[in-house]
């Protein structure tokens, strides 16, 4: 803020005029810097409506260092001139001054002096006239004051020829009163305080306004993983539509639970060492339900329970075998299988957790992924049911183009009946990535810059919460 | 699934009929299958090797074709058209059938040896009698055995086929196993002999053969078959012989099929057979060849079995959720070629599986090919009556909860894999291997896979060293499993759920730590105290700085570590400023 003395000084001087005043012209009429006067303008204008200024630009002509030096002390000429005695001066001496080249030489011209070359002692200058007028300091004196005007604009670029003068652009505000004009000025307040609210002083008080077009200030605070954000998500629709979760804190799991309790032939080409990442330590599982194990071997081997089997010489070895859970598919056939082991109760299972593949990476696939699942176990499940279920599962998820991003079946019975569940039971199942879904949410075109230590945690804070059905 | 690829107007040739692009679709998604592109080989040739290789290339349209991985009889055009004829009941379904030699005479003999016995101990075979080959059938037939060998064979683990002009040749035939170096002959495409020692060396740059040299390269004894006069028929599963090779001309196949799985064997020979005794002088009949294993037992291939399923239509209505009659399902059974009639006995359909649909080998096959045929965007959809409540992992829920107050806390929410490197929790944070209890990948494709991580710590470090622009502080947490070696369990090793938070700014803020550890034990509600309570006591842990670290106590029983991070530790991870870090086990607070 301006000093208010100088504020109020301004607001008087346009008091007084109809139209308006120029800033430059404060200035004068004010003997202050013009900068000062800007200042003030501006101030002025943060207060609301007391006044409205517009900016303009003005040509306009000033002193250079030169001419403000002969507007005090007088021209080169004037000076060589007035430093001559009335019986001369010789001419060495004179050009000895500050001024002599350049006032000899005008003097001359101007025919206020001449020059004695035979004078005995050298050569010797004398006065020609008894007094002389300084038109020159005079004009310049002029436009010091801000007389420009009263110059001929010949005049004006003589001088600027002789670098006294130049002509600069100067900017400057054209001021006319404002709707609520008023000589004396109130101070605004910036902000409400506890002592005016207190004190009642706020009613008196005029506030700055606020620049809305501003940015707040960010909250200090943590921001969840927008893939978890999507994980909460999935889990809550599932807790929604009744399905249990469940444990799937268990990465490592033996070949057995993962493939063949599956009825996954051990030829199979998802058990191959390009797409499975298999433990060297603890490298196999040492402890299955046995007489389980048996009719898996069996069906495998041989057939029963209805189906003719793969026919091929199954082996414990392979089954032992620990791996990195390539699905979770692996628990719920655990879940299954504990399902099996008491009287049969209808049951819904779900779970989301991580599964790792020994694939090739590139942009959308990683070594490890998060795969939702949903497992419905019942007598007399229909294929009508896991479409429909599934109908409800994608509505829930805003998603129109389902078979797009998942996989949905009946679970096997050669995979079932060994368990020991009842012949009528059906279990229909489906799963699918957390991540495509994810990408898709977000927008996200690369797994990486979503998942891993490569994120970018700036798309971590910025991330909007997660409305799947919207 | 297995992708074929079928020139579009000899496939509209075969069918009679033409279609859009669109029709086809169409019908595909009814057969169950999926119309993946239409492209033409320049196209592909331009996409993968650029235009001026694509020059001259053909631009016939090409169909690929989707195909369900166990369906080995849609691998080739004639499959494919024979399937979706019947399908369109154009056509009835052909009977295969197995013949003796036309003269009388006796039939071909493969006599196996039991040196087989260590490397490659089946073999199948039978021949195909006066078939008439032109340019594309000869082509589908080399292309459905490369097909049959990605596929069912397992890139020729399991079987490998084998063809010849049976006229080059005179049985019986010996299929035995004998040192490399023992072995020589004059393999396909190269103009002299080479021994099979030879011939690895050779393959060993073959961009094709290259991939099956492992199967037998460290045996002992390579497999091969000879005829009578001992001329090299085949080295399976690696190369044929050129002097049987068949051609265009060739009238009469000899086909052997050896294996690792006989019953892959048995399947893989009749795909072969069955999809092209159709250009056959007489069609779908295919002669037998006598298989003679080193016991002397005599077995007659191919085997051609029907098998018949008899199941009601109940079953089928039940379980795919719709209502037919019996009659109307076996007509949709008929259609996938499953030859099916109603038995006469309640709603009894008998329902037969011929060998082209080794896929089937049980009554939930049956009913999944009547839903398809009655198109499953018929069936009506329906909501299970099935009626539970619901119930959270208690784990699961309690990571939830604490998540959303560390967020509430000012911490981020960090998202790091479960796979790292040793160096990830060993050396870089000051431990020895041996000491992490880590489970280690026996086949890891590169070092960020070798184990199952022991700590979530390195993954915050990791995250922080990749978002170094950002402004500081820098306050992650996660909350995940770590995996342990733990023989209690049936597999040798657990999961165990850790809450990892670090503070990374220009001083340690061993204060915030702090007040975090704080603030967790707060919303678990377990009150500060030496005995009921929690407190943290000085420890000595390599990863942190000597005297800025303290062990953490609840209920009196560690539950982790706190502290300033050791400066090598912060070096390693390619960090700059001083970190601070708390690493919990939060299962004890189920």
């Amino acid at each position: 803020m301006a000093d208010t003395g100088l504020l109020e000084a301004l607001l008087r001087l346009l008091e007084k005029v109809d139209g308006g005043i120029d800033s430059q012209d404060v200035a004068a009429d004010l003997g202050v810097d013009h900068q000062l006067i800007v200042g003030a303008v501006k101030s002025l204008q943060a207060l609301g409506e007391v006044i409205s200024a517009e900016q303009k630009s003005s040509k306009r002509w000033e002193l250079t260092g030169e001419g403000r030096e002969i507007a005090e002390q007088g021209s080169h000429e004037a000076r060589v001139f007035n430093a001559i005695p009335d019986e001369g001066l010789p001419q060495n001496e004179l050009m000895k001054m500050p001024s002599g080249k350049v006032g000899f030489s005008k003097a001359m011209s101007n025919k206020w002096i001449r020059l004695d070359k035979a004078h005995e002692g050298g050569p010797r200058v004398f006065k020609t006239v008894e007094t002389i007028e300084d038109t020159v300091r005079d004009k310049l004196q002029l436009v010091q004051k801000g007389l420009s005007a009263k110059l001929e604009d010949k005049e004006k670029n003589e001088l600027k020829k002789r670098k006294l003068l130049s002509e600069v652009t100067v900017k400057s505000y054209w001021i006319t009163k404002g709707s609520s004009f008023s000589t004396t000025i109130t101070k605004q307040e910036t902000e409400l305080t506890p002592e005016m609210i207190a004190s009642g002083s706020w009613k008196e008080k005029k506030f700055k306004p606020y620049n809305f077009e501003a940015m707040g200030v960010a909250p200090d605070c943590g921001h969840l993983h927008p893939l978890m954000k999507v994980r909460t998500q999935f889990r809550q629709i599932f807790l929604e539509m009744g399905f249990t979760e469940m444990p799937t804190n268990n990465f490592i799991e033996s070949s057995f639970w993962n493939f063949d309790s599956l009825f996954q032939p051990q030829q199979h080409p998802a058990r191959d060492q390009h797409d499975t990442f298999f433990i060297s330590d603890p490298a196999l599982a040492h402890e299955f339900p046995q007489d389980y194990l048996e009719r898996v071997k069996q069906v495998h081997s041989e057939g029963g329970y209805g189906s003719q089997g793969y026919k091929y010489d199954w082996k414990i070895e392979e089954a032992q075998k620990n791996l990195l859970r390539t699905h979770t598919t692996a628990v719920s056939a655990r879940m299954l299988y504990k399902l099996a082991q008491q009287k049969f109760t209808p049951v819904k299972y779900f779970s989301i957790d991580r599964v790792f593949r020994n694939e090739t990476l590139d942009a959308t696939h990683l070594a490890e992924f998060h795969q939702i699942e949903g497992v419905v176990a019942d007598y007399g499940l229909t294929l009508g049911n896991l479409m429909g279920i599934l109908h409800q599962f994608f509505t829930k998820l805003g998603l129109k183009k389902w078979v797009e991003v998942g996989n949905s079946g009946v679970f096997r019975p050669e995979m079932l009946l060994p368990m020991g569940l009842p012949e009528g039971v059906s279990v229909i199942a489906w799963g699918l990535s957390l991540e495509r879904p994810t990408m898709i949410k977000y927008g996200i075109n690369n797994i990486r810059e979503l998942v891993g230590h490569k994120v970018n945690l700036q798309m971590v804070y910025d991330s909007p919460i997660c409305r799947l059905d919207s | 699934m297995p992708t074929v690829s079928v020139k579009r107007d000899l496939l509209f040739e075969a069918l009679g009929q033409k279609y859009t692009d669109e029709e086809f679709d169409e019908l595909c998604f009814e057969f169950g299958l999926e119309l993946d592109e239409i492209t033409s080989e320049k196209e592909i040739l331009i996409r993968e090797q650029g235009g001026e290789k694509a020059e001259g290339a053909s631009d016939v349209v090409l169909y690929k074709i989707d195909v369900p991985a166990n369906r080995y009889d849609l691998l080739c055009l004639e499959g494919l058209v024979r399937g979706l004829q019947v399908f369109k009941e154009k056509l009835e379904a052909p009977r295969y059938k197995r013949v003796s030699p036309a003269d009388g005479g006796e039939p071909q003999r493969l006599v196996i040896t039991e040196e087989t016995a260590s490397v490659r101990p089946h073999a199948v075979a039978a021949v195909l009698r006066n078939i008439t080959f032109t340019q594309e059938r000869y082509e589908s037939f080399i292309e459905l055995q490369e097909k049959l060998h990605q596929n069912i064979c397992r890139k020729r683990t399991l079987v490998a086929i084998g063809t010849h002009d049976l006229d080059t040749i005179s049985g019986p035939f010996t299929y035995t196993a004998k040192p490399p170096g023992e072995i020589r002959f004059k393999p396909l495409s190269q103009s002299r002999e080479y021994t099979a020692a030879e011939l690895m060396s050779l393959y060993k740059t073959d961009s094709h053969l290259r991939h099956y040299l492992h199967i037998i390269e460290n045996e002992p004894l390579y497999p091969v078959i000879y005829d009578s006069n001992g001329i090299v028929l085949s080295m399976p599963p690696i190369i044929n012989g050129d002097h049987s090779k068949i051609s265009l001309n060739t009238k009469n196949i000899f086909i052997e099929c050896t294996a690792t799985d006989l019953t892959k064997a048995k399947i893989t020979l009749d795909m072969v057979v069955t999809m092209f005794s159709e250009y056959c002088d007489e069609p779908f009949t295919v002669e037998e060849a006598e298989v003679v294993y080193p016991d002397g037992r005599l077995s007659v291939y191919p085997e051609l079995a029907y098998r018949t399923e008899t199941l009601s239509g109940d079953f089928i209505n039940k379980r795919v959720g719709i209502n037919e009659s019996a009659e109307s399902i076996a007509q949709l059974l008929t259609r996938m070629c499953l030859r099916s009639e109603v038995s006469g006995e309640g709603d009894l359909i008998q329902v037969e599986i011929p060998p082209t649909r080794a896929d089937v080998i049980h009554a939930c096959d049956i009913m999944e090919d009547a839903a398809i045929a009655y198109g499953f965007n018929n069936i009506v959809r329906s909501t299970p009556r099935t009626y539970t409540v619901a119930n959270q992992l208690p784990v699961n829920k309690l990571t939830e909860l604490l998540r959303q107050d560390l967020a509430a806390a000012g911490f981020t929410e960090a998202l790091t894999f479960a796979l790292c490197s040793e160096e990830d929790i060993a050396d870089k944070l000051r431990k020895n291997i041996t000491e992490t209890r880590a489970v280690h990948i026996s086949n890891p494709k590169t070092a960020d896979f070798q184990v199952a991580r022991t700590s979530l710590l390195p993954g915050l470090l990791k995250t922080i060293a990749a978002n170094r622009k950002m402004p500081l502080p820098l306050k992650l947490f996660e909350i995940s499993d770590v995996v342990l070696k733990d023989e209690t369990k049936d597999v040798g090793a657990r999961n165990n759920r850790r809450l990892c938070a670090v503070y990374y700014n220009k001083s340690p803020g061993f204060e915030v730590i702090h007040g975090l550890l704080d603030r967790v034990m707060q919303l678990l509600d377990v009150k500060p105290g030496r005995n009921q309570g929690y407190h943290i006591q000085a420890a000595e842990d390599s990863t942190f700085f000597p005297g800025r670290c303290a062990e953490i106590f609840s209920c009196g029983k560690s539950i982790g570590h706190l502290g300033v991070l050791h400066p090598d530790v912060i070096s390693r991870f390619e960090l700059t400023m001083p970190c601070s870090a708390i690493d919990i086990d939060i299962e004890p607070f189920l």
